[in-house]
């Protein structure tokens, strides 16, 4: 039984350029412990569908245009705007690449993180700001006692993300949703917060979606893949899987761009060429089409659908049967 | 004395900051010690790397090399020439041959400039191109030179992707034929599949033009890959440095090791296997450094002499240098 099913989710953005198709029939399941990485470049679709599942898209410009959200039982995308709000904070948290921007500046931190277990769990405020040391204490911030009095500010930003997943923490979700939480931490601090975060949510059997552009970054933390590019999903399935054997032109290009700590230096990258796609104008067939070097006619005119082509194993690419050859080192596309 | 095929050395350099208080009369209350005794060189058709964590003073040693910023003290010979104390427009002759490329391909070109003027402004402004045609001709081939195509000369930055920014942005640092090219975080911001065609870029050139690079980044897979030597900064200062192979082989600096062990590698059962050792803590601040070993409220092998005696850089032989006590003989 899966904790999340999200189904055909569509999301649309009206544009003076045009309709842009941010996500586009993104179907995935999660079960309950589970960590499953969201990984794209820029613009791929990651934080909407982020958004999209706690129905956080701004309306307008944006419209979830399809699709079904089922958590725990329940389509979310079929509650009242007060029933989604229940769950927001309490069985689903979220956490934010840049903290200032989800911490209130005039507030104390231990009030921050007080409030949702008072708004949610009717807790007293007095045991709820307990709470909040505890909470601060298990995210290892020294000092917690204290550091419940101060203002974000004068927070370090690798505190201020301790303090949102304390945060997230405090009603003890289901589901975490972090979009790119360390991307603006340095990367002593970043291996220090993704290790956190994947101890807290082990220790609560929480399930954990990681939205990251870091193909280290999924490798090291996450259990299940999906591969986005122009608002679709091309691949997913297992980490070691797909690490392993890449069914998806895009997703072998973009291993073979990315220089390793553990491999031979000085050898050429291989890059892919172009760059990604404009999404108010994708191409019909494929999106992948302009700078896939397979790229044949059917590519072109025929858009692949995500299809199983291995057990436990999805691959959106008309060729993604051929595509099986292990990937040893760098290995071009 | 240097060897001849040294481009430029540096000093036991220092960038101090004032740091003013007072809201009628300012005084300084302190300094924010960003650069504070940095010494290395750089020889020719070699690329050094500079990495650290943010605020280590990395940009800000690019920056005091170009003498776009002031120094504190210490030393910068380039070319053979101490340009320490060369102001803006003894600088002139020499910025010809020392140049920049900036992280932001967004920020760092002007809008309302084509891309033939943002690429040609330097020959102009050093008289570089004797007419018109010579320009044009310059122009184009620069633009080749990068992968970009000619009819892009008459464009405006915003109708550009970020990684073709960057690229007229090294186009316009080639314009004057520099020595060397300091490159401060120049992929960081570009998304991943773009990052390797510009790092080739970047080695092609090298390879063709026989340029040095200095290459400032935060990213030690790609500073590695590009670098043929890697300084390792914090809190201003090199904490190691060493030949690319034997820095990543066998770090000698507990900080080089840690952050080593924070980089995750792209493979899973690599990652499964990997000790996942953590440094705890974040870096502290440059206005107040600490006693002793800088690194020594973060280090996992601190000892009693670190809280109190600064160790100074020795030479391991190779090419390798270190500034660790656990090195002391
Ligand atoms: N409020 C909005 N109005 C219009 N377009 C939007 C809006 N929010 C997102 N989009 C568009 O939706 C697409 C997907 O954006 P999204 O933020 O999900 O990308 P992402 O994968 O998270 O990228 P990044 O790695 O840069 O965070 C982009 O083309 C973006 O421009
Ligand atoms: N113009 C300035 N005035 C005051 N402090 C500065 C200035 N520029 C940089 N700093 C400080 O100097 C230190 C080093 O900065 P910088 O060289 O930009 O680091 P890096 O490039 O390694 O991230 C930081 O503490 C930074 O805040
Ligand atoms: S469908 Fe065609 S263009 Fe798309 S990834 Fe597969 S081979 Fe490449
Ligand atoms: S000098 Fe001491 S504190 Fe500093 S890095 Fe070496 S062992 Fe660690
Ligand atoms: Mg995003
Ligand atoms: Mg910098």
């Amino acid at each position: 039984m899966s904790l999340l099913s999200v189904r055909g989710l569509s999301t649309e953005f009206r544009t003076e350029r045009g309709v842009v198709k941010a996500v586009d029939d993104v179907s995935f399941d999660l079960a309950a412990g589970e960590t499953l990485a969201i990984v794209g470049e820029s613009g791929s679709g990651k934080s909407v569908t982020a958004m999209s599942i706690l129905r956080l898209i701004p309306d307008p410009p944006g419209k979830i245009s399809a699709g079904e959200v089922v958590f725990d039982g329940r389509d979310l995308l079929k509650l009242s705007d007060e029933e989604i709000r229940a769950i927001r904070g309490d069985r689903i948290a979220m956490i934010f690449q840049e903290p200032m921007s989800s911490l209130n500046p005039s507030l104390t931190v231990g009030l921050q993180i007080a409030e949702p277990i008072n708004l949610h769990r009717k807790t007293p405020w007095a045991a709820a700001m307990d709470m909040a040391v505890e909470l601060l204490e298990r995210v290892r911030m020294s000092d917690a006692r204290s550091r419940v009095k101060a203002y974000p500010h004068q927070f370090s930003g690798g505190m201020r993300q301790r303090a949102m997943i304390a945060m997230a923490l405090a009603c003890q979700p289901q589901l975490i949703i972090a979009d790119e939480p360390t991307t603006a931490l340095d990367v002593t601090v970043q291996a220090q917060i993704l290790a956190l975060l994947k101890e807290v949510t082990r220790a609560a059997n929480s399930a954990l979606i990681l939205i990251t552009h870091d193909l280290g970054v999924v490798a090291r933390y996450a259990d299940r893949v999906c591969v986005m590019y122009g608002g679709r999903i091309v691949e997913a399935g297992p980490a070691r899987e797909i690490y392993a054997r890449p069914r998806h032109p895009y997703t072998i290009g973009l291993m073979a761009s990315v220089p390793r700590l553990d491999q031979e230096a000085g050898s050429r990258l291989v890059p892919i060429e172009g760059s990604p796609p404009n999404l108010a104008n994708l191409p019909p067939g494929c999106a992948f089409a302009p700078r896939c070097r397979r790229a044949v006619d059917i590519c072109r005119s025929e858009r692949p659908p995500l299809v199983k082509s291995a057990p436990d194993h999805l691959s959106a690419c008309h060729f993604h049967a051929q595509l099986s050859a292990p990937v040893g080192s760098h290995v071009g596309t | 004395m240097s060897a001849p095929d040294t481009v430029l050395e540096v000093k036991d350099l220092k960038v101090h900051f004032p740091v003013l208080a007072g809201a009628v009369v300012r005084r300084q209350v302190g300094s924010v010690k960003a650069v504070d005794g940095v010494s290395f060189d750089v020889r020719r058709g070699e690329t050094l790397g500079l990495v650290g964590e943010s605020g280590c003073g990395k940009s800000t040693t690019g920056l005091a090399i170009l003498k776009m910023i002031d120094i504190t003290s210490g030393e910068v010979k380039f070319e053979g020439e101490n340009i320490s104390s060369y102001d803006r427009s003894r600088m002139r002759p020499i910025r010809r041959r020392m140049q920049m490329v900036y992280q932001d391909p967004f920020g760092s070109l002007n809008p309302r400039m084509k891309v033939s003027e943002i690429v040609g402004e330097p020959l102009e402004v050093h008289g570089m191109a004797s007419d018109r045609a010579a320009y044009d001709a310059r122009v184009a081939s620069l633009l080749d030179m990068v992968g970009l195509l000619p009819d892009m000369a008459d464009r405006y930055p915003h109708e550009f992707s970020g990684g073709q920014r960057q690229r007229i942005g090294i186009a316009r640092a080639l314009a004057l034929d520099p020595a060397l090219i300091i490159c401060d975080e120049p992929v960081s911001a570009l998304d991943v599949s773009i990052q390797a065609q510009v790092v080739n870029l970047f080695q092609e050139l090298q390879e063709r033009l026989g340029l040095t690079y200095i290459f400032i980044a935060h990213d030690l897979a790609v500073v590695r890959h590009i670098s043929h030597r890697i300084a390792v900064m914090y809190l201003g200062r090199i904490v190691e440095i060493a030949p690319r192979g034997e820095l990543y082989a066998k770090p000698l600096h507990p900080y080089t090791q840690a952050l080593l062990a924070a980089i995750p590698i792209p493979d899973p059962e690599v990652e499964a296997s990997r000790p996942q050792q953590i440094i705890t803590g974040e870096v502290p601040s440059a206005m107040r450094p600490p006693p002793g070993c800088r690194f020594h409220t973060r280090c996992p092998k601190v000892m009693e002499v670190c809280r109190s005696v600064d160790p100074s850089m020795r030479d391991r032989g190779g090419g390798r240098a270190v500034a660790c006590h656990l090195y002391d003989t």
